[in-house]
């Protein structure tokens, strides 16, 4: 693809003018870092407010007679019972209960389903979503919206001064509101195992909410590059690197994910698979590891302490939070006790690791107790 | 200094030439946060990689500027990185070779050639 065939989103005029170093990504010229760089923006969201477009990531509405039953059948959570109100993390299954997205699905108000999917997956999951339900509900794709995402231990205060009801938000709490003088979608959730919200609003309002934000001293704006060290901090896998079409859920360590009940019942793409794997048969699971040496970057070797070739490392970089490297991959059980000792191969050259588990580096969600 | 398209720098003195990567590859790459030099002894020729240089998102190879051999590594990188971004035509140097021909220095960009050089990207 060339440039010119690049999709922007309506905040492209914003990163420009702001100095950011636009890449290709998911189909859209996006900021991978501002003037500021990775390493001090990964930290100043840590320590204050990061703001993110993530305008390039596919919202859309499930609709029907009964959209949470007919979206049960392809993901592996309950969603039958979801309250308005409340979203959750789920996965997009094949049949033989490989992930083909994951996502985010959520019921702000009366209206369906509101789901948030990756950029680069979005064609394809809406057109399996489509087929698959065919006569039971319909895919809306939100097009003309824009999502931002305000990340950080002070992305409350600052998103409360302009919405004041989202302090009293819980983390994965989704609502329908009037925000910045539009009918805003948020959630309190992201992708960077810090407290904060994903705002989506009108593509029309996008300039203004995010100059908004922005105009507070404790925002600074946050590229896609310190968004991968940040959700890597967090533990968080990336799809089309730690997930994919072959790799289960159960297998990526997102069991969380999976209903008993529903697995139980062997309702959903690909159960026999996964209640297989619950019950022991896995030959492969996500690991997290700490490294030493050069960081161990996507698609090195993970050996054991004979140098034999057990795994794979499917994410790894510098952790700017532990100035260390840290990595995610996948290796057999037998290999992912906490603190197992293992190597991993960078450039021919033989590295010590150790697993250790996630998050690297502790999430801090705010979880409401019911008064 | 001379400069090499791959944006590193050297400096000849005797036969024995100090090189690294310039102020632009520097600012680039971003923060750097791995440097790996090569040890004492490697025979390198011109355009081989020779050193890695990582930053949050990325490694990237560092290639010899002049053949020869590696006389040592810039082995206070390990611990300060960041000499890098800081110093990068100075104390940020990866390493100095033992050149085996002085003229393959003289056919590198002198700075004005650089600076016009840059100017393409």
């Amino acid at each position: 693809m060339s440039d010119q065939d690049l999709k922007l989103t309506p905040l492209y005029d914003a990163h420009v003018a702001a100095g950011a170093r636009m890449v290709p990504f998911a189909g859209y010229s996006m900021p991978v870092q501002y003037k500021d760089g990775v390493l001090k923006e990964h930290l100043w969201t840590r320590e204050h407010a990061g703001l993110f477009d993530v305008s390039h990531m596919g919202q859309a509405r499930l609709r029907g007679e009964d959209p949470l039953a007919a979206f049960e059948t392809l993901v592996p959570g309950d969603y039958a019972g979801l309250k308005p109100g409340k979203q959750k993390y789920s996965v997009l299954l094949n049949a033989e209960g490989g992930i083909i997205d994951d996502l985010m699905a959520g019921r702000p108000d009366d209206d369906g389903l509101f789901i948030v999917v990756n950029g680069a997956c979005k064609d394809n999951d809406y057109a399996i979503i489509a087929s698959a339900l065919a006569g039971r509900a319909s895919v809306e794709r939100l097009e003309d919206r824009a999502l931002l995402a305000l990340q950080g231990p002070e992305a409350a205060a600052v998103l409360a001064a302009h919405v004041p009801a989202v302090a009293d938000m819980a983390f994965m709490d989704i609502a329908a509101l009037p925000a910045f003088g539009v009918d805003a979608i948020i959630s309190r959730s992201g992708y960077t195992g810090e407290d904060g919200y994903e705002i989506s609003v009108p593509a029309e309002a996008a300039r203004r909410v995010w100059d908004a934000l922005l105009s507070d001293e404790r925002v600074r704006p946050i590229g896609l590059g310190a968004r991968d060290s940040l959700r890597l901090e967090a533990g968080l896998p990336l799809y089309g690197h730690d997930l994919d079409e072959s790799v289960s859920p159960i297998e990526a360590g997102l069991g969380f994910a999976v209903s008993k009940k529903r697995r139980e019942a062997r309702s959903f793409p690909g159960a026999d698979r996964i209640a297989g794997e619950v019950e022991g048969g896995l030959n492969r699971v996500r690991v997290a590891l700490k490294v030493e040496g050069a960081p161990a970057r996507e698609g090195a070797e993970i050996a054991d302490e004979t140098g034999a070739v057990v795994g794979r490392v499917t994410s790894g970089g510098f952790s700017p939070s532990l100035g260390a490297p840290i990595a995610i991959g996948f290796a057999p059980p037998a290999f992912s006790a906490l603190g197992t000792a293992l190597k991993v191969i960078v450039r021919g050259r033989t590295q010590s690791a150790e697993v250790v588990s996630t998050p690297f580096v502790p999430h801090r969600y705010v979880r409401k107790m019911k008064a | 200094m001379r400069f090499t398209k791959d944006h590193e720098w050297v400096v000849l003195e005797g036969d024995v030439a100090t090189f690294g990567i310039t102020a632009y590859a520097a600012e680039q790459l971003g923060d750097v946060v791995f440097v790996e030099t090569p040890d004492a002894g490697k025979a390198v020729k011109a355009g081989d990689n020779v050193a890695v240089v990582e930053s949050v998102k990325a490694a990237s190879d560092v290639y010899a500027p002049v053949s020869g051999e590696v006389l040592e590594g810039n082995a206070a990188l390990g611990d300060a990185p960041e000499t890098v971004n800081d110093q990068p035509e100075g104390a940020g140097w990866f390493a100095k070779i033992k050149v085996a021909d002085k003229a393959e220095i003289e056919a590198l960009m002198d700075r004005a050639a650089y600076e016009a050089y840059l100017q393409t990207l």
